[in-house]
């Protein structure tokens, strides 16, 4: 094997956030507007053409996107199977509301379980490989389930989906909020906000450098006597309870989920995402979402050839802009 | 008896189509080190061609042009898209595959239409060769006979002509052979072309066989993944087993309990890699 093609070249820029001493107001800058934005975000879209649904769409996709970036950004580790996790939490989602209790906080607790459970137990058979053959496995553990979904008539619904559940009001002491669109939002904005802050932590913990060191130089980890498949395992497992937690946020929001939330495309819908916002970028999964699910629904309203168009732009992004939006952006404030 | 014998030749059939992916799919990602998405999309391609061509050239003409265009198609891909992703992060290529897979299916879609199409096979090979076996059809034996040809012929290629020693040398070490002086980007060219041959074959196949649709090549990627991974990544022998192994597996299977039919391939998968991780055939140190 050549091991020089294999090893990703080393990023000249690593996103560490730098220590609290060197961080002074203009690194808070982009922060504070990606919160502004999102906070505001029912307020403005309608101006700009946009709904409050498309919003919480794109807050959940980039949710199971941040997640994956964990492995694929910052571990390195091509995960293309990362759509199971999200379709496994949106099903655990939909049977807890059907037949457990009709709570959307436990629904979405149950999903987010579904999610990372399972990654968890299939975790040590992927990150026994690398690369491609890591992309492989995965792949073909997402398809497994899938299949499992679509023959499993009984529970599941089968092709169809499974449909009759609906997300519940949430009840406080005093309180009963129902979950109207934009209180779904807001819903969705929160766990958003919680997940991004636990990711921000961890990626500045020794944990987080450590996934990145298993990415730039895994053999060097080794003799440090570190074993790279234990951290891969952590960040897969970790990106597994993200994506059930998003998979159980996207059931309740449509009120139904299909087998197509499991499907291969979605998981390389999702690595694309990563890829287009810029994957070495806390941010990038989030801008990658919203490009992405702004030109669907653009291109699939203009023309009925759009699953080209959209092909093109993979072929493009890859071709000429790898490093996505927000590395290319950050190379012109460096330059 | 019968019944298990009409799923066992049907799970053969199957199992030849994956054989003949993942044979393409091993030889291009042993060489140039990339996960082909599209192969699907150009066994699709390859199918639709020859539905188009039929009409001039006859089966088994259009049997071998529309899969000698199909690598044609194939060259040109590989020289001016993934040529420039040699050496780079596989992600790339993933992606760039992946593009290219929603492109072929939606132009096939708009080209020839989102309806199935069926592929006219010769009448004389539409009979049954048996009154007992009435589904043992010579349509069928010529499926497994070409693709037996065509499996012992790459083998054959890749053991014993001077190009082929060179895939295999490149598959195992690229940077010797090329300060050998091989012309490695000539080579590399050859095994994507020949995979994607390869593949064109199985469609045009497969399209006489249960017709056309434009996400047919996606039924049977999947599978091929499957096939490479029991049968180890690194050995197109293993491919090809892999291949059969699941085929005769999940026809067998769904004699019994249909619904399970494509699952069972996944827990061969699971089960191979719990018991021999690096795959029946898999080479030492490939699987890292």
């Amino acid at each position: 094997m050549t091991a020089k093609e294999f090893e990703s070249t080393p990023s000249p820029h690593l996103t560490l956030p730098s220590s609290p001493k060197q961080r002074d107001l203009r690194a808070y800058l982009p922060h504070a507007i990606v919160w502004v934005v999102l906070l505001t975000a029912p307020l403005w879209m309608p101006l700009v053409g946009g709904y409050t649904l498309l919003a919480t769409r794109v807050l959940v996709l980039a949710m199971a996107a941040m997640g994956l970036n964990l492995l694929l950004g910052y571990a390195g580790a091509l995960s293309f199977g990362q759509a199971a996790f999200f379709g496994l939490g949106g099903y655990a989602a939909g049977e807890t509301l059907m037949h457990l209790a009709p709570s959307t906080p436990l629904a979405l607790l149950i999903g987010m379980l579904t999610g990372g459970v399972i990654a968890a137990i299939l975790g040590p058979i992927a990150v026994r490989l690398r690369g491609i053959y890591f992309a492989m496995i995965t792949i073909a553990f997402g398809q497994a389930f899938y299949f499992i979904v679509v023959n499993w008539n009984s529970f599941t619904g089968g092709e169809d989906g499974l449909l009759g559940f609906s997300r519940q009001p949430l009840h406080f002491d005093t309180m009963t909020v129902p979950l109207s669109g934009i209180n779904y939002y807001y819903l969705t904005l929160f766990c958003f906000a919680v997940v991004a802050a636990l990711v921000a932590a961890l990626l500045r913990s020794p944990l987080g450098h450590a996934f990145i060191a298993v990415r730039e130089n895994e053999r060097r980890l080794q003799f440090f006597g570190v074993k790279a498949g234990t951290l891969l395992w952590i960040a897969f497992t970790i990106s597994g309870f993200i994506a059930g937690l998003a998979g159980a946020l996207y059931a309740q929001l449509n009120n139904f989920i299909s087998p197509a939330a499991l499907h291969w495309t979605l998981s390389g819908d999702f690595v694309m995402m990563c890829v287009l916002g810029g994957m070495r970028s806390f941010w990038g999964p989030l801008l990658g979402a919203g490009i992405y699910v702004v030109a669907e629904n653009l291109l699939s309203s203009y023309t009925d050839n759009w699953m080209s168009l959209l092909g093109l732009m993979f072929i493009l992004i890859v071709l000429f802009f790898p490093k996505g939006v927000l590395g290319i952006l950050r190379v012109r404030v460096k330059a | 008896m019968e019944l298990l014998l009409f799923n066992v030749l049907n799970g053969l059939l199957l199992g030849v189509f994956y054989a003949l992916m993942a044979m393409g799919l091993s030889l291009i990602l042993g060489l140039n080190r990339i996960i082909n998405f599209a192969h699907g999309g150009f066994l699709a391609l390859a199918g639709y061609l020859a539905y188009t061509l039929l009409p001039y050239l006859g089966f088994f003409g259009a049997l071998i042009v529309a899969p000698l265009l199909t690598a044609v198609l194939g060259v040109l891909v590989e020289r001016f898209l993934i040529r420039r992703l040699y050496g780079r992060d596989p992600l790339f290529s993933l992606l760039l595959t992946f593009g290219l897979v929603l492109i072929m299916e939606d132009m096939i879609r708009t080209v020839w239409g989102a309806q199935g199409l069926p592929l006219q096979t010769p009448a004389i090979l539409q009979s049954a060769l048996s009154q007992t076996y009435f589904f043992i059809t010579g349509y069928r034996v010529l499926i497994l006979a070409i693709a037996v040809a065509f499996s012992i012929g790459l083998l054959l290629f890749l053991r014993y002509t001077k190009v082929g020693l060179r895939i295999l040398a490149g598959a195992s070490d690229l940077d010797t052979i090329a300060a050998l002086g091989v012309n490695i980007y000539q080579l590399r060219a050859i095994s994507f072309a020949a995979g994607i041959f390869l593949a064109g074959i199985a469609g045009v196949l497969a399209a006489g066989w249960q017709g056309l649709t434009p996400q047919m090549g996606d039924a049977l990627i999947m599978p091929s993944f499957v096939a490479i991974i029991v049968g180890g990544v690194g050995s197109l022998l293993g491919s090809l087993l892999g291949g059969l192994l699941i085929g005769v597996a999940s026809g067998v299977t769904s004699a019994f309990y249909p619904q399970a039919s494509q699952l069972v391939i996944y827990l061969i998968m699971a089960l191979v890699l719990a018991i021999r991780p690096r795959g029946l055939l898999g080479k030492k140190g490939v699987f890292e």
